[in-house]
């Protein structure tokens, strides 16, 4: 809100007025000052902006339009032809089935885990704090370290297999089998990122009038009925927010996979980040590359869109 | 002071902070083209080593350099993680940050192809002493177009089998006494997994991914991955087929090779051979007794492998020619001598048993001769091909296939071949 401040002076009570003089506001009022201090404190992000991420993108679209050479330094432009690739590559099919179940592996397991999770731990018990801090901990250990653990114990004669064998079960060779492979990255994943989502989850269930819960109580209603009718409802702001952000991660997972499987076995693991990654950075095809992370981008910016439009009909605001 | 001024203030400091640090930074010396100013000329070489031992010897030949030449500023080695190195290289110089000098192995072929290289030969033809005759023909081919040199081939690393002893006499195993096969050394691995639970033998690096590193086993019988001109795959020729149906065998039937994704590592004592290069000796610690001997024979008799890297001058080096000059001083006959203690040298001069032990704690005089010195001449490398990433991946993508119980090895190779074929025509 922007407050205008006019500073005007009385003349003493009989004194004779003088000749009205020409009105002048000072430039740097109080206004403009606060519209400037507001500008200054966004520059520094405003820059940012611009410089890692409208440039990068208009560079991208840039090199789409080209193919470059990049031992030579040549630059050629070739228009469509790299999205014209986009319809001919032998591998996008492959590549986009294995970023879709991924990310929607990712995010069912992630938020009804997360959902689940917060829902049992918004009680009072003996330990609470304990498992909430459990469940969350595997959050703020770095993505790579996590994952070459979890190669390790993924391996065929790996610490999951070990532990399977115990009671009888011999288990699949996770990381290089097709079928399984996928879901290993998944789980490994999902383990390690739920807690984002429980404390979201968690703060805000703590948030939910008692009242309602009591007087729904009071009406007969049932625990399924009341979470289903007067809880969900209530956190469904958080249920948009964890969805959104747990999309955009899942898409943009890349050390996972770059880790836990290099993409195999055959594509079954290859997602499209990493594909880009593979297209541009490995095989040196910028122009394709830049093609195919402007495909990755507008993806993202669709389901948000989607996600924030559906939002209307599924959110609920209690104002 | 109002907000506004106490922002305007840092705001000011800060644009001053980075208006001297950018004069700074824009002193950079000039290109120069024959001749440079004294100390105008700041050399920069890649290495993906972090031996602190190799960078030191580099270090050193590159204080000696500087004593003679005055326009050299600084000679800096930057040591890249060999696990990205490719990948790093390619984006600095895709940002203009290219480095002046580099080490390079399979991304050769490329820059070569590109024109990304500065021609050697007359450099070092012309430099006085430095026996360009000396070089070995098998070592330069990799780094050569018509007889064209654009990398110094460095170090030249045969690959060998790593025996086991401890672990052979605990199995009740032996070696025969000449010329073990492939056969034998399979029998030999299954009885040592049979009889210990470690692992038989182990392709290093191999790990079902990096299927390039099997050419150690391939190139015994005979088969090779494309055509000399490298626009054929020929991963489907029949000697192909045996090879991959005596390695599936290995896995899945004799259980003489770990399959995938067991660990096992033969310098922890995991495995009673490897296939692995000479320069990984270093890895022995003594923990278990050991023998190294040449590549097993294969069904077409005996053969040898070399893993190389070269260094190279780019082109796109403000300073091409000191690189160079410095290049051929790094290269001549007395600092390849300091060189060979940890990379096997491409000069006919310096390969002899006695010369490579005397740097070498590991190996004795006998052991060198017999896997460095009677490998390099006649040796081949592994393959290597423009776009070699590509190839790797769309290979490997097919490949997985093959590393199943039940897989078809005469089918998967097939389709390795259509997947690698395209990018070979290219």
């Amino acid at each position: 809100m922007t407050v205008t401040i006019v500073e005007t002076r009385e003349a003493p009570a009989g004194a004779s007025r003088p000749p009205a003089a020409p009105s002048r506001r000072r430039f740097w009022s109080a206004s403009r000052r606060d519209q400037l201090a507001g500008y200054l404190f966004i520059t520094p992000q405003l820059i940012g902006v611009v410089l890692f991420v409208l440039v990068p993108v208009g560079l991208a679209v840039w090199y789409s339009l080209n193919d470059w050479n990049i031992f030579s330094g040549r630059l050629e432009f070739v228009g469509g032809d790299n999205y014209a690739d986009l319809l001919t590559d032998p591998q996008l099919p492959s590549v986009l089935l294995a970023t879709v179940v991924f990310s929607g592996g990712i995010v069912v397991l992630n938020i009804a885990l997360g959902l689940g999770l917060a829902v049992m731990l918004n009680r009072r018990f003996r330990g609470v704090t304990f498992f909430r801090t459990l469940f969350f901990s595997p959050v703020v250990v770095s993505v790579v370290a996590w994952t070459l653990v979890w190669g390790f114990l993924l391996q065929d004669n790996g610490g999951i297999n070990g532990a399977l064998s115990v009671i009888g079960i011999d288990g699949p060779n996770w990381l290089q089998s097709g079928d399984t492979a996928m879901i290993a990255v998944i789980v490994s994943q999902v383990v390690r990122s739920v807690g984002i989502n429980m404390v979201l989850f968690l703060s805000a269930l703590q948030g939910v009038p008692s009242e309602l819960h009591e007087a729904a109580r009071i009406d007969g209603a049932g625990s399924a009925t009341i979470f289903f009718r007067i809880t969900l409802p209530l956190i469904s702001p958080t249920v948009l927010l964890t969805a959104i952000i747990t999309i955009v991660g899942a898409l943009q997972a890349f050390a996972q996979i770059a880790v836990l499987t290099g993409g195999g076995p055959g594509l079954s693991t290859t997602v499209l980040v990493y594909y880009v990654f593979q297209q541009a950075f490995e095989f040196n095809n910028i122009g394709y590359g830049s093609t195919l992370a402007l495909m990755l981008l507008t993806f993202v910016m669709l389901l948000t869109l989607l996600q924030w439009q559906l939002r209307k009909k599924w959110v609920f605001y209690e104002d | 002071m109002n907000t506004a001024k106490k922002l305007f203030g840092a705001a000011a400091l800060t644009v001053s902070i980075g208006l001297v640090t950018a004069g700074c930074a824009a002193a950079a010396p000039e290109p120069v083209e024959t001749e440079a100013a004294p100390g105008s000329v700041d050399l920069r070489m890649s290495v993906w080593t972090s031996n602190e031992d190799q960078l030191a010897l580099f270090d050193s030949i590159a204080d000696a350099y500087k004593a003679d030449h005055p326009e050299i500023g600084s000679i800096t080695f930057e040591s890249l993680p060999f696990a990205d190195y490719n990948t790093t290289l390619t984006t600095q110089i895709a940002g203009g940050n290219a480095p002046d000098l580099a080490w390079m192995g399979d991304l050769s072929k490329d820059l070569i192809a590109a024109d990304a290289l500065v021609p050697l030969t007359d450099e070092l033809e012309a430099t006085k002493g430095w026996d360009y005759d000396d070089l070995l023909g098998s070592v330069t081919a990799e780094f050569s177009v018509d007889d064209e040199l654009y990398a110094y081939p460095f170090s030249n690393s045969p690959f060998a089998l790593y025996v086991n002893t401890d672990l052979l006499t605990l199995a009740g195993q032996t070696l025969p006494a000449e010329d073990p096969t492939w056969e034998d050394i399979s029998t030999i691995g299954a009885a040592v997994n049979a009889a210990t639970g470690k692992a038989g033998f182990v392709i290093r690096d191999f790990d079902y991914s990096s299927w390039n590193t099997l050419a150690t086993v391939w190139t015994g019988w005979g088969a090779s991955a494309w055509s000399d001109d490298g626009a054929t795959c020929t991963f489907d020729s029949p000697e192909m087929v045996d090879a991959f149906q005596f390695l599936h065998d290995a896995a899945f039937v004799d259980k003489s090779m770990p399959g995938p994704g067991v660990a096992a590592d033969f310098f922890a004592g995991d495995a009673a051979f490897t296939v692995a290069q000479v320069s990984r000796a270093s890895l022995l610690d003594g923990t278990f007794a050991y023998d190294v001997i040449p590549l097993p024979a294969g069904p077409e008799g005996d053969y040898s492998v070399i893993g190389q890297a070269g260094v190279g001058v780019l082109s796109s080096s403000a300073h091409t020619q000191e690189a160079t000059d410095f290049l051929a001083f790094l290269t001549d006959p007395e600092n390849a001598a300091l060189l060979a203690q940890y990379f096997p040298p491409p000069r006919a001069s310096l390969l002899t048993g006695e010369k490579l032990a005397e740097n070498n704690a590991k190996l004795t005089a006998e052991q060198l001769q017999a896997v460095v010195v009677d490998q390099v001449p006649d040796s081949v490398t592994l393959p290597n091909h423009t776009n070699p990433a590509e190839i790797a991946q769309k290979g490997k993508a097919a490949f997985d296939a093959m590393w199943v119980a039940d897989a078809d090895v005469e089918a998967v190779l097939g389709e390795v071949c259509e997947a690698i074929q395209p990018v070979l025509a290219n």
